[in-house]
This record gives C-alpha cells, structure tokens and sequence, in this order.
C-alpha cells in the first residue's frame, strides 16, 4: 500500500512499472516529486526538532561558582576557566585596578578561541581575523556574526564569582 | 516556421515539470530556512524556532499539494 495513492482499478505494480514507453516519463517524475517531498518532510521534522529542543532549553539555570581571586590576575592579565559546564572554556580579562571581564572563548564565528590582544587592548580570534571590544563583547571588526557571550560577574570580597551567561543582542555593525 | 502543436501528453508532463521545479524552489528555501533557524539557535537565540517552524509547515503543505497536482495531471494523461 502506498501513501498518498490514487484509489484505482490497476493494482500497485501496473501504477509503478507501465508497459507503455511513453507513460515512464510520468512515473519517474511523479516518483522523483515523491522524493522531493518527503525531503521536504524531513525538513519539517528538522525544524520541529528545533522547536522542542528550544522549549526545554528556555529555562536554563546556571551555577553560581568561584572562579578566580580578585588578585590573582595582574592588570592586563587573563584567566582562563570552565564555565557553566566543564566543557565550555571562558576567558577574565583584567582591564583595570578593580574592572573585570569575563566572556566566552568560543568565537562566534565558527568556534575558535579567542585570545586578549594586549596590544589592541581587545579579544582576537586567530582563525579569520574577528575582534571584540572587550568592554562589551561586541564585535569590532571581521566575520563573527554575534558579541561574544558575557560572564555575569560579581565580587564577594576577595574572590570574583560567576552568576550567569548573558547572550547578547545582535549588535548593527558595518 | 510554427511549431508543432503539443500532444495532452506533452502538455501534462510540461505541467509536471513546472511543478516539480516549484517543488524544487520552496525546498531550498526550506533547506536555507532549516540551517539558520539552526544556527541561531545553537547561538542561543530560540525566538526564530516558532515562526520558522510555522513556515516550513506551509511549505510542506504547498509541496504536498504540487504533489497531488502532479499526480492528478499523471492520472489524466497517463496510456490507459
């Protein structure tokens, strides 16, 4: 049985395997638009997919964890952390006597990891020339798409702590 | 010189043809629409996943329906 078919007399095979010459040229395009659509399905189910994984992933909690004594990174200095999964590599940059920032390491381009650019005063990604100001994450110059994702941070007395991801806006730049 | 006029079989399958090339259009523009919806979300953006669900679900819908298009123009042209 076949979805989709048109109740008929003929049986099955006489549908897919015509004795007639010319009626093969409307079985193999009604089989290939068969194909197209069931293609066309799987995209569908792909978006769907997407859907529900986004509806659990909405909620997500990050943990709160100790990531660095405050004098433990010179002015200028980096440190580089796991955070919020032991999988995700972060970055602090110390950019003054009491200023911290902390972002992903993940470029958002295509994954690289980025490095603080002393020099440029500004985080770089090696693999395409993309930058980000490191006040804010946002991208300065090359092909990332988004800032880089910020380290919410807090200092309880001598030691800096992570509270949470941001995921910024998409910044209008060009 | 004019042209021989075309059979109703040739008539059909130059039916087919234009539909399956339309099949054809709207499955890239799914394709395209599945790969951004996919990169934003692993960016961390699921606003876009709703609305580019919903349209790929009517681009489904109008696939199916060139496929029942060209199946019916099968069914009425085809050698009995």
């Amino acid at each position: 049985m076949s979805l989709f078919r048109r109740p008929s007399a003929e049986p099955l095979w006489r549908d897919e395997f015509s004795v007639f010459s010319d009626d093969e040229r409307y079985v193999s395009r009604r089989q290939f638009a068969k194909f197209l659509v069931l293609a066309s399905l799987g995209m569908f189910v792909g978006n769907l997919w997407i859907l529900v994984r986004s509806w659990f992933t909405r909620q997500t909690v990050y943990p709160t964890a100790a990531i660095a004594q405050a004098d433990e990174v010179p002015v200028g200095g980096v440190k580089l952390f796991l955070y919020p999964t032991p999988k995700d590599q972060c970055i602090l940059v110390r950019t003054g006597a009491d200023e911290y920032a902390a972002y992903s390491q993940k470029c958002t381009h295509l994954s690289c990891a980025v490095f603080y650019s002393a020099e440029h005063g500004r985080l770089e990604c090696p693999c395409h020339n993309g930058a980000f100001s490191v006040r804010d994450g946002s991208v300065l110059q090359g092909p990332p798409p988004r800032p880089l994702p910020r380290v919410v941070l807090e200092r309880r007395g001598n030691e800096l702590v992570a509270l949470g991801l941001k995921i910024q806006p998409e910044a209008q730049h060009g | 010189m004019a042209e021989a006029p075309q059979t109703g079989q040739n008539k059909g399958l130059t039916a087919i043809d234009g539909a399956m090339a339309l099949i054809v259009i709207l499955l890239l523009v799914q394709i395209w629409l599945l790969t951004t919806t996919l990169e934003t979300f692993l960016a961390g953006y699921w606003e876009t996943a709703l609305p580019a669900a919903i349209v790929s679900g009517l681009i489904l819908a109008a696939c199916v329906g060139l496929y029942f298009f060209i199946d019916r123009i099968d069914f009425e042209h085809r050698t009995r």
